[in-house]
């Protein structure tokens, strides 16, 4: 173990568009507001445009690197199987992760150049990973409105937070008070209807 | 007046801010008058929330050359100045900076200069520091948010102390990293009341510049000697001594983490290097370690100076150095065994590359398609969304090198061409933005010189690349506030080209983009196409309704797919024997009709009609 050992690390991972740093910036503000330093950093070359998103979250008593070195993360949360696949390296053998099933093919893949793994969350498992997979997409189109699937995903792992569920719901919560007050109360249920699927 | 205008946190807030928010606050906090940019990642967001402080004027600038004139003029007419820019775009204002730096300020004049460590999203990975030495101006390397916003503060009064432009020199780790950041007292600063007529330091003819230099020189000295005491830097102690580590940048906090026991001397004020204090740890320690991102540029002049230093004799001379690099870096220099941890657990599943797509409906899709179905061309390319033009399934982009430079590349195409190309025809591929960051010089040459060269010239009303930022094309400026809108068709025939070999094509008309360009570059001499429509992430987009695919009347054609719309999606892939007995492939396709916006590209494209409107069933939104 190393000296960021009382640092927790936090990979969430997905495609522009998905929402993922908007979920590392809840995830790092539930953390702050629970008296920890905290470090968030992105690689995001051009996410608009429908790349790959990592965003690395650690907090603890204090944060150096911002970087979540590969074999180190506790937690990976994957908005999308292939991409949870392709980071699953960064996990510690007794990391856990949390994988949305959604299927987004790439348009290399669309135009044959490269197949699309035929069962990502299979592959994460044949690794010896911990892993949590549910359809996040499907509870979403439930509640009426994809966008969601960050709440959901962000419900999921929330009891696997070394602080209380609660916390991570009330910021998601106050922060549509404040930009979309209509969204409050669906984001409240789609947080816990994640938190139920992950059990 | 900007209607977004915020209303700053107060002084002693403690926040979550990027180090490009750190550097507004602080460039708002030094009392800064004047701040211009060109975007440019990692550095782009600066200005973006510069543009929402109040009592500050701030701008999106043709290019970063003219920024930084905009903040010189700015520090002469006695305010603080700041520009921000890209590594790259350091090297389109050196001409400006390498004379004002003999000139000096009155008001304090700060560029912040953003390396792309790691290549995100550049061209190149220069290391910006360089600048430093060869301009001779004090380099400022902050670690995280935090230091970005003391740093950007401390640039300002230095620049006023010392007479000179100030670096601050920034990399996408500090760009784009998050964390906590106490902000201070605003405190507006102005230097001079006015413009003080002074040729002799404001008129650089040769014998004015001439006696600038012994001050610079002096200006060296000084320099050299402040580094030793300055806050910015700090020896900290540690118990292990078996190594002694000099680092600068986001690099500090990887060896902090790597090595917690290590003496380590921090630099914030990274040039000129402070040898005395690099003597005083190499003293304590066995062995000396420079960890800097990305060039040897301390290590070369800390041994020049006679003191034993490892570097890049063990660590690489490119990309970032992370904890675990560092590390397995180390370890062998310690004749250890990298540990578990620094060479990762598991092995790296094998996955499908997911490189950026252009947008669903984007404007350039009509554009690639055409080239992509011309022959005998070759397409001299640029940079921007379009650059996308050379991966699949066009791959109808054949250079990209540098801003603009698609102009005068094609011509040396043109002027150069061997019996091979006799019969090839050149075509320049450029959008709005970088045609007027530096590409009109460029056609202006075509035009001057005849060049034989069809032009496209993509104006999507927008600076696409880098998030849709206005641009003098836009017709408003980065307040959103209308603004004088250039017109493309003047300014092309204003440089020299025939009124009759210009035309406004829309992009989306595919019959008439291919008609266009096959007549103009059949004919010679030099043309220009400008394409009209605007980037789908901004407010002149209009969606239309959304498309499916038949799936009976659907013939496997793959024609659809050529488009390389990311809304149009292969289900299926068959062979089939033609009657004249060749195989060919077939792909089957359905539209995700959600993110569909009608732009009607691949409905020309289908000759069966297999692609025709649907009714949306389901409130979707599409990000
Ligand atoms: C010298 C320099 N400055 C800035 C950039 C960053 N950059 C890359 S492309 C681009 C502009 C693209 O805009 P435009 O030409 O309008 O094309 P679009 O992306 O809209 O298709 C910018 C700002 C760069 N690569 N080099
Ligand atoms: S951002 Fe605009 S210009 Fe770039 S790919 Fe998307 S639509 Fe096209
Ligand atoms: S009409 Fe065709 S090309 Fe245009 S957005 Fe829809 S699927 Fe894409």
């Amino acid at each position: 173990m190393t000296a960021s050992n009382k640092v927790v690390n936090i990979l969430v991972v997905g495609i522009g568009g998905q929402g993922v740093m908007t979920a590392s910036e809840i995830l790092s503000e539930a953390a702050i507001s629970q008296g920890y330093d905290v470090k968030k950093t992105e690689v995001a070359g051009m996410s608009q445009r429908g790349g790959v998103v990592s965003s690395h979250v650690r907090f603890g008593p204090r944060v150096l690197s911002p970087e979540i070195a590969p074999g180190e993360a506790d937690i990976l949360v994957g908005f999308e199987a292939a991409e949870a696949m392709r980071w699953c390296h960064y996990l510690r053998p007794e990391g856990v992760a949390m994988v949305n099933r959604l299927n987004l093919e790439p348009p290399v893949v669309s135009l044959g150049l490269y197949p699309y793994p035929a069962d990502p969350v299979g592959e994460i498992r044949k690794q010896g990973v911990r892993l949590h997979d549910f359809d996040a997409g499907a509870i979403a189109r439930e509640l009426g409105d994809l966008r969601l699937v960050n709440t959901i995903m962000m419900g999921a792992i929330a009891d696997a937070l070394p602080f209380p569920a609660e916390t991570l719901k009330e910021r998601i919560v106050e922060r549509f008070r404040a930009r979309k007050p209509a969204l409050a109360e669906t984001n409240a249920r789609a947080f816990d209807l994640g938190r139920a699927a992950a059990h | 007046m900007n209607p977004n205008l915020l209303q700053p946190p107060a002084a002693g807030s403690r926040l979550l801010m990027s180090g490009n928010e750190a550097v507004a606050r602080a460039v708002w906090d030094a009392g800064t008058r004047v701040a211009a940019a060109y975007p440019g990642t990692p550095a782009t967001e600066i200005l973006e929330y510069l543009s929402l402080y109040p009592d500050l004027y701030a701008e999106w600038s043709v290019n970063e050359k003219v920024s930084l004139e905009v903040a010189i003029g700015a520090s002469l007419a006695g305010a603080r100045g700041f520009c921000a820019m890209k590594h790259v775009g350091l090297n389109v204002a050196a001409d400006a900076l390498m004379t004002q730096t003999l000139a000096g300020v009155v008001g304090g004049l700060v560029i912040a200069v953003a390396d792309d460590v790691g290549f995100s999203s550049s061209q190149n990975e220069q290391d910006s520091r360089y600048w430093g030495r060869f301009a001779h101006l004090p380099v400022l390397e902050p670690a995280d948010s935090q230091e970005a916003y003391e740093m950007t503060r401390a640039a300002f009064a230095l620049s006023e102390q010392y007479n000179t432009p100030v670096l601050l020199r920034l990399t996408t780790r500090v760009c784009h990293v998050k964390c906590l950041v106490s902000v201070g007292e605003r405190q507006v600063v102005r230097a001079a009341d006015q413009f003080t007529k002074d040729p002799g330091r404001w008129v650089m003819v040769p014998a004015n510049a001439k006696r600038h230099v012994p001050e610079m020189l002096a200006r060296d000295k000084a320099l050299a000697a402040a580094v030793e005491t300055s806050p910015l830097n700090r020896l900290e102690a540690g118990s292990n001594p078996r190594l002694g580590f000099v680092t600068s940048g986001p690099a500090y906090m990887h060896v902090r983490e790597a090595f917690p026991d290590a003496p380590v001397l921090k630099l914030g004020f990274s040039h000129p290097v402070p040898l005395g204090l690099v003597r005083q740890l190499a003293d304590q320690v066995e062995a000396l370690v420079v960890v800097e991102e990305t060039e040897p540029l301390m290590e070369t002049e800390i041994k020049a100076a006679g003191i034993a230093a490892h570097g890049k004799d063990i660590l690489p001379a490119a990309g970032e150095l992370p904890p675990h690099i560092l590390r397995r870096g180390l370890a062998a220099l310690l004749g250890q065994q990298p540990v578990a941890a620094d060479v990762g657990q598991r092995p790296a599943l094998e996955v499908f590359p997911r490189p950026p797509t252009m947008c669903v409906a984007c404007p350039h899709l009509g554009v690639y398609y055409t080239l992509s179905q011309l022959r005998n061309v070759n397409i001299s390319g640029d940079i921007g969304c379009y650059t996308l033009g050379a991966g699949h399934p066009w791959n109808a982009l054949d250079t990209c090198i540098s801003m603009g430079a698609s102009m005068g590349i094609a011509l040396g195409l043109d002027k150069g061409r061997g019996p091979g190309d006799e019969n090839k025809k050149v075509v320049a591929v450029i959008g709005d933005s970088t045609f007027l960051h530096m590409g009109m010089q460029g056609l202006l040459d075509i035009a001057y010189n005849r060049g034989n060269v069809t032009v496209l010239l993509l104006d999507n009303r927008a600076v696409g690349m880098t998030g849709g930022q206005e641009n003098p094309g836009s017709g408003r400026d980065i307040y959103g506030q209308p603004a004088p809108r250039v017109d493309f068709a003047k300014l092309v025939e204003a440089l020299g080209i025939d009124k009759e070999r210009i035309h406004m094509v829309d992009p989306y008309q595919l019959p008439v983009l291919f008609k266009t360009l096959r007549e103009e570059t059949k004919r010679p001499g030099p043309s220009v196409i400008i394409t009209d429509r605007p980037c789908v992430l901004i407010d002149h987009y209009q969606k239309q309704q959304p498309y499916e695919v038949d799936e009976a009347a659907c013939t496997g054609c793959g024609n659809c797919v050529e488009v390389g719309c990311p809304a149009i999606h292969v289900t299926r892939r068959d062979k089939a024997i033609k009657p004249s007995g060749k195989e060919v492939e077939l792909a089957f396709v359905k539209i995700e009709t959600a993110a569909c916006t009608g732009c009607d590209l691949c409905v020309q494209t289908c000759a069966p009609k297999a692609i025709r409107h649907a009714v949306p069933t389901f409130p979707v939104s599409i990000n």
